[in-house]
């Protein structure tokens, strides 16, 4: 007998345009799958606008909005409207951009429908950098990383600012849901995105994202590099329920190195670099559990 | 039912008389009384529909756009900078072919800051695939919001509508406006019924990626959409008149033009103002008339060709500026004229910016002038008009 | 091929399935499975990002028109029955 352990039934066609290995399609998957067929999703310029294909090629199973680089929170509050006109209230509206669309450029609009309430998922899918325009960086990219308005020439100008933290900056609008999934732990992501699903109000999912083309790494390595976030604690799986955080998986504790250097664009950090990099994984480490620990 | 009531408050009844469904509004002034009023009509349950306050006039057209998809009858208000915000998502909604009615309160553009009437914001989006209705007066502005729906939802046309009225003197000023019947509007404009739209239970994605092989083929559909709209914004007009017994002269409106041996060109309110002129004019026996541009967009090319055959002398009063180059209602007409069969003697004259008074004695002053161009032939600088410093042009 | 303007909807609508695009054909590396190792654990399915395996009694079936061979079925498989295998050259 199979074991399989997350739901079977398929809301997207294969012959999608990501590039191989590519986590995004991983994400729309797993979301789909928690979410099911009743779902429109509104989705800005960002990869996923270019993988459903050229006209009139489309990749899933549910239907699709695609907006303005900077409106999807917008888009998702229209949506909702038209839907509450139509007296229609058992479709689940998502939101999904990508990390540029969401923590730069997106930001107020998505800030305007959480605060708005509208009732909706925001699915972030953050590959940690603008790859749908070849791997420039954004707010959401990690500290010490290369990417090609971040190079590292001989002045090592690598990313040298924190990732925004969005998590705590949607949990400062007092939504009902926050989590972060990863593609590695799909079972995790389904029960997240039913949660959202379940909730009312403007829920955040946010997927660590691997990409291959933009992280210089192995297409094969999707999963594990991502389940290597997890394990030491680069990306840890928690939620916040109505202003309660609970960590969902436990990471292995394994030392960053073990995750940095499946990337290429973390080849140039030095040993120093790295420990600060470890330092800076365990205070939020630290923090996340003192947090779990008081609100548990 | 007649009430008295500002441009701001008729442009709400208009957006109220089309059970506008999805209504996503962002304060700007003077547009803001717009908003607050359908606020206020959705609170009280006079008008059912969805109040989405949205965080900034692109969002607020982006809802408008998404809510549109899904096939909602969608109203928003805007002024200047508003406006110039939403420009990117203006041409989204057109081409994404979705009638959205929208009044843009115009307003100059800062700096130096500026809240009063001028058209360089309309103008300036003038390429966006947006019908652009400019209004005399408030009544146009209600029974034009009323019509655009109807033309815009039309089989075939499917684009959105920009009804604009002037900064304070059409927002902020009283005058009786005639609120139709509701039983009359309904029956004259039927619920949204879309021509295309997003639906649960059918996959689809709304406004994918095409590649340059296909590109130019769905802009030549708006195109032929837009061309069609000419004929469309007469035959609703003439709906609208038997129905309602009020009517605005089409797409170019005309006064006293038919004999006249000169016409000014203008837009907006200032057209008041100059049939008062022309009154006064004809009254001392000097042959001229108004030519009131009521659709920018679609542009009325054979009216004003039609107009050119009847008349020696047109001035066109540009109330924005397009540098380098002149008015732009001046160019597009010298550009519609080219190839009439008779051209008259032209002139653009600029006046009126950030909300400066167009006086009856400047309009006299211009009548003057183009019956002098009719002897002397086409001037082709614009001419500023009432600009402190300048030799000052009254009559 | 350009459809006629007469042809297509008002706006970009897509209905037809990403089927029809045949994203095998960018495969360098083609997944190659020994069904007999095969334990039925099911994770080449799970982890497939191009949804281009289908689960026969448990098993994985690839479907070569759509797999890009990324091999991350191959990186995941714990029985290590699936090896990836450079496309010949045609």
């Amino acid at each position: 007998m199979s074991r399989v352990t997350i739901p079977e039934v398929e809301h997207a066609y294969p012959g999608s345009t990501g590039c191989p290995g590519c986590g995004a399609n991983l994400v729309m998957r797993y979301l789909l799958k928690g979410l099911g067929e009743r779902t429109i999703l509104t989705i800005p310029a960002c990869c996923w606008a270019v993988m459903p294909g050229y006209w009139p090629s489309h990749c899933l199973k549910v239907p699709m909005v695609y907006c303005a680089f900077e409106a999807t929170g917008a888009s998702l509050s229209g949506i909702r409207a038209a839907l509450d006109m139509k007296g229609v209230e058992d479709v689940t509206v998502v939101g999904f951009a990508g990390d540029g669309g969401t923590v730069d450029i997106g930001l107020q609009a998505l800030s305007g429908a959480a605060e708005r309430g509208t009732d909706a998922i925001y699915v972030m899918y953050d590959n940690e950098a603008y790859m749908n325009t070849g791997i420039q960086r954004s707010g959401a990219t990690p500290w010490g990383a290369w990417t090609t308005t971040t190079p590292v020439g001989s002045s090592r100008d690598y990313k040298r600012e924190p990732k925004k933290d969005i998590m705590s900056i949607m949990e400062a609008h007092g939504i009902p849901y926050a989590a972060t999934v990863s593609v590695a732990h799909p079972e995790d992501f389904v029960k997240k995105a039913k949660k959202a699903k379940d909730a009312r109000g403007l829920k955040f999912i946010h997927a660590l994202s691997p990409c291959p083309p933009g992280w210089k790494m192995n297409p094969m390595k999707t999963i594990e590099i991502a389940r290597l976030a997890v394990d030491t604690n680069v990306f840890p799986l928690y939620e916040v329920e109505n202003g309660r955080l609970r960590i969902t998986k436990k990471g292995k504790g394994l030392p960053i190195e073990d995750y940095l250097s499946t990337q290429g664009r973390f080849r140039h950090l030095t040993e120093e670099e790295v420990k600060r990099m470890q330092e800076s994984v365990d205070s939020s480490l630290k923090a996340l559990e003192e947090r779990e620990a008081r609100e548990g | 039912m007649r009430k008295v009531m500002t441009g701001n408050y008729a442009s709400a009844y208009g957006a109220k008389a089309a059970r506008a469904e999805v209504i996503p509004a962002y304060p700007i002034t003077p547009q803001t009384s717009i908003v607050e009023k359908l606020a206020e009509f959705v609170s009280t349950g006079e008008l059912k529909a969805k109040f989405v306050p949205v965080e900034s006039e692109h969002s607020a057209m982006a809802a408008c756009v998404s809510a549109s998809i899904l096939g909602a009858r969608t109203y928003t208000a805007t002024s200047s900078h508003g406006l110039a915000l939403m420009h990117e998502v203006l041409m989204w909604a057109s081409n994404a072919r979705l009638p959205v009615v929208m009044t843009n309160v115009s307003r100059a553009m800062a700096p130096p800051w500026s809240v009063w009437a001028d058209h360089m914001d309309s103008v300036a989006e003038r390429d966006t695939g947006w019908m652009q209705f400019f209004c005399e007066s408030n009544q146009e502005v209600l029974d034009t919001i009323i019509m655009a729906y109807k033309v815009c939802e039309s089989r075939g046309i499917m684009l959105p509508a920009m009804i604009i009225e002037d900064a304070f003197i059409l927002s902020h000023t009283s005058e009786p406006v005639d609120v139709p019947d509701q039983d009359t509007v309904d029956s004259f404009l039927p619920s949204y019924d879309p021509e295309i739209k997003l639906e649960i239970g059918k996959p689809m994605g709304f406004g994918s990626l095409v590649r340059p092989d296909q590109y130019m083929e769905f802009r030549y559909k708006s195109m032929l959409a837009m061309r069609e709209a000419r004929d469309r914004i007469v035959s609703v007009e003439d709906e609208f008149r038997q129905a309602f017994g009020r009517s605005y002269g089409g797409l170019l409106d005309e006064y006293m033009c038919d004999d006249a041996e000169v016409a000014l060109v203008a837009a907006g309110s200032v057209a008041g103002t100059v049939r008062t002129v022309v009154d006064k004019l004809r009254a001392k026996g000097m042959k001229v008339g108004l030519a009131r541009i009521r659709a920018f967009r679609p542009f009325p090319f054979q009216e004003f060709q039609s107009l050119a055959g009847r008349v020696s002398g047109m001035a066109v009063l540009d109330r924005s500026f397009t540098h380098g180059a002149a008015g732009a209602f001046f160019t597009e007409i010298q550009g519609a004229l080219y190839d009439a069969p008779k051209r008259p003697a032209m002139k653009n004259y600029i006046a009126g910016l950030g909300g400066r008074d167009i006086t009856p004695d400047v309009i006299e002053g211009i009548f003057e002038d183009i019956l002098v161009r009719c002897e002397r032939g086409s001037d082709p600088e614009p001419e500023w008009l009432d600009v402190a410093g300048l030799p000052r042009r009254r009559s | 091929m350009s459809r006629s303007y007469e042809d297509i909807p008002l706006t970009p609508i897509s209905d037809t399935p990403s089927t029809v695009n045949m994203t095998g054909l960018w495969r360098v590396f083609r997944p190659v499975v020994d069904l007999d190792k095969c334990r039925k654990c099911t994770l080449c399915w799970k982890f497939c990002p191009d949804a281009a395996i289908e689960l026969v009694d448990g098993k994985p079936n690839i479907d070569l028109r759509y797999c890009k061979g990324c091999g991350i079925c191959a990186n995941e498989c714990p029985a290590e029955c699936i090896i990836m295998v450079k496309e010949e050259a045609e």
